[in-house]
C-alpha cells in the first residue's frame, strides 16, 4: 500500500500533499522515545527526509507525553516541517493507552478525513480513577465509540499484553501495528531493519513487532485479552457435604428467576465462609425476602448479592483462611514467575488492633471489654503492632492456619453478633419498605455496598451507611425517594471523607 | 550519573569538515560550541536543556582534549557568574540553563556581566520552557534581555540555523562587547535533523593559559563612576555595533516575494509554525516557498528599525507573530512605524491570543484571519467558502481523566508523603510550603501536601513569615537538588539565623532527580570529576541547626511518621530538620537491573521482591490508593457478580519498594497485601529447607481441604 492510496479519501491541503504527519501520545515511561526513533530512522533509511520532536520534561514522570514525526520524500531542498501536531492535520495517531486515545481525539488530532488511529486498548489508570472509594474507572467503551467516529481507520488491540506475552515492551508491538496498518509507504523489512539498527533487545522486539503486525493486519483483537477470572469450575469435598450442597442449590432454584444466578454465587460465598448450615441461613433469609418480593424479582436478586457480602464479613478467621487455602501459593508463584528452580518467600502484612482481638471474644464478654477504654488500651499495648508473617515458613503458617480453622468458634463471637444484628436491621428495614416503595427497598439493600474495608476504613463505611440511612428516613413517602437514595449512595462512594455525601444530604434536608 | 547516557552520541561531536551530523538539537548546539572554539562551558540542568548538560558531562574527555573547561555549576547564578572569564580575557564561554526560572536566578550575574561588557564572546543558551510540556510559570525570558541589554537570538528551529546562530552569536558578542542569549524552545531542543560540520577548534587562549597571565581593568568593575560609563557605552557604542553587525551579516532573513500588500514578521523560533499555516492555506509549498513576504527575526533583541521599515515598504498590513506576553516586539515595531510616520497597519495580539502557546490550530486560524483581512483574494476558494461540514465527534471531556505527572513506580518520596498524610490525620492540617523538584508532585492528589512553591531552594524560606511558630508548626519540603542549588543559603541559614520554630523535610534521593538524575554534592556515587558524598546533615550542623534527624530508608513509613510527629511536637526550640534519604528508584533500577540480571545469569543468589494483593481479601475500598498513587498499584475488575467495586491489583512493573506493605501496616489499612521474594539460584540447604516447609504446609492444607467443600476457581 502506498501512502497516496492510504491518504486518498481525504481532501488534501493544497500544497502539503507530500508530508506525512505522525503523532504518538504515550504515558511517561512507555518508551515513546524508542518508537519515535525507530520511525524516524526507518524513514531516513527509506529515502525520506524526516524530523522528530518531543516534549520532554516532568511530563515524563508518569504524565501524558507527546512525540511527533514528519516525513516527506527527500528532494533537493530540505522540507519545512512543523514541530508540533496540529488539530485536524494528523495522518497517523498512535496512542499507547486507551485514555490517551481519548485525549488525542479531544485535542483534535484524530479526524475522519485523514487520521489512522492505532491505539492500545489497555488501561493505565490515572490517579483520579484509582482513589475513588467506589468504581471510578473511566469508560473504555465510550472512547472506543468516539474513536470509531473520529478516525478514518481505527486499529486497536491490547498491545501492552501482546508485548508482555512476547517478552518485550509496548513500543515494539505498536511499531508492528503501524507496519501492519499499511499507513506508511514502507515495507515490513524496513521496519525490522530499524529495530535491528537500534541494537537493543532485538529478538524480543522483533517477536513483539510481528505480533503487533499480525494483530493490526488481521484486525484481530483476540490473543491480547488476559484470561478472565472465571467463577468456580469445580467442587470437591466429602460425600456428605456434597449432598448437602446439592440440596441447598436445589433449594436456591426455587427463588425468583432473576435472583437464581446471584443466589448460587452468594451461596458459594457464605458456605465457603462458614459451612452448609450457614448457607441454609442465607437461603432462609432470601426466602423471607422472596416472600415479600411483589415486583419482578429485583429485590430478591439484590438481596442475594448484598446479603452474601454482609454474611461473609471480613473477620480475622476469613482472612487467615484465605491466606492458608489450597491453591494460593501456586497462584502467587505463577504471578511472580517463580518456578521449581526458585524459592519463594511470602510475607503477609497484618496489623490487628484491640477491636479485632476483642471482636473474636464471646459476644457478651467482648461487648463488656469493648466498652472499657482501659481494658482496650491494655490490649492495644499487647497486640496492636504490625506483624509481618512469612507464610512460607511453618510457624507463621501454623498460626494463621489455626486462626483460619476457628470457624466453629465464629458464631459465638462479638463480631458475629454485631454483624447479625446489622443484617437483621438492614433486611427488616428494606422489607418494611418493600410494600409501599419497592424501588426504595431495592436501594436500601444496595446500601450494603458502602460497608467495606478494614479498621478505620470499615468504620468510615459504617458511618457513611448510617448517614445515608438517615437521609433515606427523610425521603420516605416521596415519589422520587428511590432516585434520591441512589444519589446519596453514589455520592458516598465518590470520596473518602464523605464531602460529596455531605452536599447531597444538605440537598435532601433542604427539600425533605 | 544522569538518567540518559549520551556516550554514544558524543562520538558524533568529533566529526570534522565535510561530514554530516544527524541528531538532536542539543547535540548540534554542543557541536557548534566546539566548532566555535569555546574555551569554557557550564550551566545548570532543567528541562528542556537538561540533556545539554548531560551531553557536556558525557563529553568531558573530548572537552579536556580540546582544552575546554567544563563546570557543572551549583546553580544558574554560578553559571552566569562564570561568564566573568570573558570580561577581560578573549575567551569564548557558554553556559546553559532553563528560562525563565533559571534566568531569574542568574539575573544578578547577568546584569553585572552586561554592564561590564565582554571581550571574549559570552553566550547564554536558554531553554525556553513555555507552552505544552512546561513545568514552570508561563513567562518570557525576553524581558531580561531588554532590561540588561544583552542580545537575544531566536533562530529558526532547524539544525543548520541553530548551529549558525551559535557561531554568529559569538561573533556578535565580540563585535558589540555584549553577552548574547541563544533562546531555544522546548521542541527545538529535541528536534532532529542534519547539518554540515566544520572542524572543532581549540580555544585560541585556554582558561589555564589565562591564569598564567592574569588581567584586570577597573574600568570594567560595576562601581561608580564606571557604572554610569557602562550605561552610556551600552547605548552609544555596543548597541550600534550590534545593529551594524546584525544588518551587515544578514542575521535576520526575508523570504517570499519582494513586493506584496502584506507581510509577516516572525520570531525565528515560530517560523516553521507560520510556514505550516501558509502551507495549509495553499500559500506555501513544502519547501517553504511562499507567496507571503516573511521577515524572520533570528535576532529578537535588538530590533533593527531600518531593516523592519524597509520590509514594510509598499505593504498595507503586517502581522507580528510573537508568542507569549507582554508583546514586547510588537510594541517596539509599532513605535518604529509611528516614528517613521508610516500608515502600515500593524497586527499581532489583536488577532492572536494574548496568552498561551501558538499551537497549529491557533496559527492556522490567525494567519487565515490576517489574510482574510489584508488580502482575501489570496485565499483559495475552498478556504474562503468551505463547503465541507466539520464532523461531529463525541465529547470526551467528561470521560478522559487528566494525567498530570506523578511519582514513579517505587519512588522513595511516596512513603514520605504517605507518612505526612498519616501525621496530618492525627494532628490536623498544617501550613506546608513546597519547593521545586519531584516532591512537588505531592501537591497533587492523592497526597495534596504543600500549598505553594516560591522557587528552587526556597521552600523553607517561603515559610519565613511563620518562623515564629504558633500552636502548630509550619512545615517546609525541599529536595536535595534544591538544598544545594540555593536552599542551604536562602532557606536554612534563614531558618537558623531567625531562630525558626519550623520543620523542614529534606527529600534526599541522591540526585537532582526531576531534571534527569544529575549528580549533586550529596550524591552517594563516586564521580571522577566532581566532589560527591558530602552529607546534608553536615552542612546543616555547619549553619547551626542541631535538631537534625536522618531517616536512611524512607520506605519505613512508621519511622517516617514517628519522626515527623516528633519534629512537630518536640519542645525543642529552633529549626527542626528531617533528612529523609533513599535513592531515586528510576536511577536505582537503571543501575541495579543489569547487575541483577547478570548475577542471576551467573548463578549467584538473588532475591527479587514484588508485591501482590489477595483479591479475596481486598474489599475494593481503595484506601491504599489514597496513600500511594503508584503506577504499578492499580485496579482490576473481578468477574464476580457479587462485587461492585474493582479491587487493588499490582502489575508486573512493581519493583518491590515496600510502600504498599508499610502503608497497609502503618495506616492499619487491610491485610490484603503480601510481598513475594523470589529467590533465584537458592543454596542447596535453603532449597531443601523450603521444600520441607512446603511439603508440611501442603499436608496441612490438604488435611483441611479434605474435610470441607472446596470451590475451585480457575483463576
Amino acid at each position: 500500500m502506498t501512502v497516496q492510496e492510504a491518504l486518498a479519501p481525504r481532501q488534501a491541503d493544497l500544497r502539503l500533499g507530500g508530508i506525512i504527519k505522525l503523532a504518538i501520545l504515550a504515558v511517561g515511561g512507555q518508551g515513546g522515545g524508542v518508537l519515535t526513533n525507530w520511525i524516524e530512522s526507518m524513514a531516513r533509511a527509506s529515502g525520506y527526509a524526516a524530523q522528530a520532536t518531543s516534549v520532554a520534561g516532568v511530563a515524563q514522570r508518569t504524565g501524558a507525553t507527546v512525540y511527533y514525526v514528519e516525513m516527506a520524500p527527500a528532494g533537493d531542498k530540505p522540507p519545512i516541517f512543523s514541530l508540533m501536531p496540529a488539530a485536524g492535520d494528523v495522518d497517523i495517531m498512535i496512542t499507547a493507552e486507551m485514555m490517551e486515545a481519548g485525549r488525542a481525539i479531544m485535542r483534535g488530532f484524530v479526524t475522519p478525513d485523514r487520521t489512522v488511529l492505532i491505539s492500545s486498548t489497555h488501561r493505565s489508570l490515572a490517579v483520579s480513577e484509582k482513589t475513588v472509594p467506589g468504581d471510578g474507572i473511566a469508560s473504555t467503551e465510550e472512547v472506543k465509540a468516539a474513536a470509531e467516529v473520529a478516525a478514518r481507520h481505527f486499529i486497536c488491540a491490547d498491545f501492552d499484553a501482546l508485548a508482555i506475552k512476547n517478552g518485550s515492551v509496548i513500543s515494539a508491538t505498536l511499531f508492528g501495528a503501524l507496519a501492519g496498518s499499511g499507513a506508511l509507504p514502507f515495507k515490513r523489512e524496513a521496519y525490522e531493519d530499524a529495530i535491528r539498527a537500534g541494537g537493543k533487545g532485538v529478538d524480543a522486539s522483533l517477536r513483539a513487532f510481528a505480533a503487533g503486525f499480525d494483530s493490526a493486519a488481521t484486525g484481530s483483537e483476540t490473543a491480547a485479552e488476559g484470561s478472565p477470572v472465571t467463577a468456580a469450575s469445580g467442587l470437591a469435598g466429602p460425600e456428605r457435604l456434597l449432598r448437602g450442597w446439592e440440596a441447598l442449590t436445589a433449594r436456591a432454584l426455587k427463588l425468583p428467576a432473576p435472583a437464581i444466578e446471584i443466589a448460587e454465587a452468594g451461596l458459594k460465598k457464605v458456605v465457603q465462609f462458614q459451612d452448609l448450615a450457614y448457607g441454609e441461613d442465607y437461603l432462609e433469609r432470601l426466602e423471607r425476602v422472596a416472600a415479600r418480593d411483589t415486583g419482578d424479582g429485583t429485590l430478591t436478586r439484590e438481596a442475594a448479592k448484598y446479603l452474601a457480602n454482609a454474611m461473609a464479613y471480613d473477620d480475622i478467621i476469613r482472612v487467615a483462611d484465605a491466606k492458608t487455602r489450597a491453591g494460593r501459593r501456586e497462584r502467587i508463584a505463577a504471578e511472580m514467575n517463580s518456578g521449581d528452580a526458585q524459592v519463594m518467600h511470602v510475607t503477609e502484612f497484618l496489623h490487628p488492633r484491640a477491636e479485632e482481638i476483642v471482636s473474636m471474644l464471646p459476644a457478651k464478654l467482648g461487648a463488656r471489654w469493648a466498652a472499657n477504654p482501659k481494658r482496650m488500651a491494655l490490649i492495644d499495648r499487647l497486640f496492636n503492632k504490625g506483624r509481618r508473617m512469612r507464610t512460607d515458613s511453618l510457624p507463621a503458617f501454623m498460626a494463621l492456619y489455626f486462626l483460619g480453622g476457628l470457624k466453629g468458634w465464629r458464631k459465638r463471637t462479638l463480631r458475629h453478633a454485631q454483624e447479625m444484628a446489622h443484617i437483621e436491621a438492614w433486611l427488616d428495614r428494606a422489607l418494611d419498605e418493600a410494600a409501599c416503595d419497592y424501588d426504595l427497598a431495592v436501594e436500601i439493600l444496595r446500601c450494603q455496598r458502602l460497608i467495606k474495608g478494614y479498621s478505620d476504613t470499615h468504620a468510615r463505611g459504617q458511618s457513611k451507611y448510617a448517614r445515608v440511612m438517615e437521609g433515606i428516613d427523610l425521603l420516605a413517602g416521596r415519589d422520587d425517594a428511590a432516585e434520591w437514595a441512589r444519589r446519596l449512595r453514589e455520592a458516598a462512594l465518590l470520596d473518602e471523607n464523605g464531602k460529596a455525601l455531605d452536599g447531597a444530604l444538605k440537598t435532601v434536608v433542604s427539600f425533605a | 550519573m544522569a538518567e540518559r547516557s549520551f556516550k554514544a552520541e558524543v562520538e558524533h561531536l568529533k566529526l570534522g569538515e565535510g561530514e554530516t551530523f544527524t541528531g538532536e538539537g542539543i547535540l548540534a548546539i554542543t557541536k557548534a560550541l566546539l566548532e566555535s572554539g569555546v574555551g569554557y562551558v557550564g550551566g545548570y540542568q532543567g528541562a528542556p536543556i537538561s540533556h545539554l548538560m548531560d551531553v557536556l558531562s558525557d563529553a568531558q574527555e573530548l572537552l579536556a582534549d580540546l582544552g575546554v573547561r567544563y563546570e557543572a555549576n551549583a546553580n544558574e547564578a554560578a553559571a552566569g557568574a562564570m561568564l566573568a572569564a570573558s570580561v577581560h580575557y578573549p575567551i569564548r564561554g557558554a553556559v546553559t540553563f532553563k528560562g525563565s526560572v533559571g534566568v531569574n536566578v542568574a539575573s544578578d550575574a547577568l546584569a553585572n556581566l552586561a554592564s561590564s561588557g565582554v571581550t571574549g564572546g559570552a553566550m547564554i543558551i536558554v531553554g525556553e520552557d513555555y507552552g505544552e510540556g512546561s513545568s514552570i510559570m508561563q513567562e518570557r525570558t525576553h524581558a531580561f534581555a531588554m532590561k540588561s541589554q544583552f542580545w537575544l537570538l531566536d533562530p529558526r528551529p532547524n539544525l543548520p540555523s541553530i548551529v549558525k546562530a551559535v557561531s554568529d552569536g559569538f561573533e556578535l558578542s565580540e563585535a558589540s562587547n555584549t553577552p548574547v542569549m541563544l533562546m531555544v524552545r522546548i521542541r527545538s531542543c529535541h528536534v532532529t535533523g542534519s547539518f554540515e560540520c566544520r572542524d572543532n577548534q581549540r580555544p585560541s587562549l585556554t582558561v589555564r593559559e589565562a591564569l598564567s597571565e592574569p588581567r584586570s581593568d577597573f574600568a570594567r568593575v560595576v562601581l561608580p563612576p564606571m557604572s554610569f560609563a557602562h550605561e552610556q557605552d551600552k547605548v552609544k557604542n555596543r548597541w550600534p555595533a550590534a545593529e551594524e553587525f546584525i544588518r551587515e551579516r544578514g542575521l535576520n532573513e526575508t523570504f517570499g516575494p519582494a513586493s506584496a500588500k502584506l507581510g509577516i514578521v516572525v520570531q525565528g523560533g515560530m517560523y516553521n509554525g507560520v510556514i505550516r499555516a501558509l502551507q495549509r492555506l495553499g500559500l506555501a509549498d513544502i519547501y517553504g516557498e511562499t507567496d507571503v513576504p516573511i521577515y524572520v527575526l533570528n535576532v529578537t533583541y535588538p530590533l533593527i528599525s531600518d531593516e523592519f521599515l524597509a520590509f514594510c515598504e509598499g505593504k498595507d498590513h503586517v502581522l507580528v507573530v510573537e508568542e507569549g506576553q507582554p508583546e514586547f516586539i510588537e510594541t517596539q515595531l509599532g513605535s518604529f512605524l509611528y516614528r517613521a510616520d508610516s500608515d502600515v497597519k500593524l497586527h499581532g495580539k489583536d488577532l492572536f491570543p494574548m496568552a498561551g502557546e501558538y499551537t497549529g490550530a491557533v496559527m492556522l486560524d490567525t494567519v487565515e484571519a490576517f489574510i482574510r483581512e489584508a488580502a482575501p483574494e489570496m485565499l483559495p476558494a475552498n478556504v474562503r467558502a468551505p463547503n465541507a461540514e466539520k464532523p461531529q465527534i463525541p465529547d470526551l471531556s467528561k470521560t478522559v481523566p487528566i494525567r498530570p505527572p506523578g511519582f514513579c513506580t517505587g519512588c522513595p518520596e511516596r512513603p514520605i508523603f504517605a507518612a505526612m498524610k498519616l501525621v496530618e490525620n492525627e494532628l490536623g492540617k498544617h501550613q506546608i510550603a513546597a519547593d521545586i523538584g519531584c516532591h512537588l508532585f505531592a501537591a497533587l492528589p492523592p497526597f495534596e501536601i504543600g500549598g505553594a512553591t516560591m522557587g528552587y531552594g526556597l521552600g523553607p524560606a517561603a515559610n519565613g513569615a511563620f518562623d515564629g511558630g504558633g500552636e502548630k508548626r509550619p512545615v517546609a519540603i525541599i529536595g536535595d537538588g534544591g538544598f544545594w542549588h540555593n536552599g542551604l543559603s536562602s532557606s536554612f541559614t534563614n531558618m537558623s539565623f531567625n531562630k525558626s520554630d519550623g520543620v523542614a523535610i529534606v527529600v534526599d534521593n541522591f540526585y537532582s532527580a526531576a531534571t534527569g538524575g544529575q549528580d549533586i554534592m550529596s550524591s552517594r556515587a563516586t564521580n571522577p570529576t566532581k566532589s560527591t558524598r558530602n552529607p546534608i546533615s553536615k552542612a546543616l550542623k555547619g549553619v547551626g541547626i542541631d535538631w537534625v534527624r536522618e531517616v536512611d530508608r524512607t520506605y519505613d513509613v512508621g519511622r517516617m511518621r514517628d519522626t515527623i510527629r516528633e519534629a512537630l511536637t518536640t519542645p525543642h526550640k529552633g529549626p527542626k530538620v528531617i533528612v529523609a534519604s533513599s535513592e531515586c528508584m528510576l536511577n536505582r533500577q537503571r543501575r541495579e537491573k543489569p547487575l541483577r540480571n547478570a548475577a542471576i545469569k551467573e548463578g549467584r543468589r538473588v532475591e527479587a521482591p514484588r508485591f501482590g494483593v489477595d483479591e479475596e481479601v481486598c474489599t475494593g475500598d481503595h484506601a491504599c490508593m489514597r496513600l500511594s498513587g503508584c503506577p504499578s498499584l492499580s485496579l482490576k475488575k473481578l468477574d464476580d457478580p457479587l462485587r461492585d467495586d474493582p479491587v487493588a491489583h499490582i502489575d508486573q512493573s512493581c519493583v518491590g519498594c515496600g510502600n504498599c506493605g508499610e502503608v497497609a501496616d502503618a495506616a492499619i489499612l487491610c491485610p490484603s497485601f503480601y510481598r513475594a521474594d523470589v529467590v533465584h539460584n537458592p543454596g542447596g540447604f535453603e532449597k531443601w529447607w523450603a521444600g520441607m516447609s512446603a511439603r508440611l504446609i501442603g499436608w496441612l492444607i490438604r488435611r483441611r481441604s479434605a474435610k470441607r467443600l472446596e470451590f475451585q476457581s480457575a483463576s
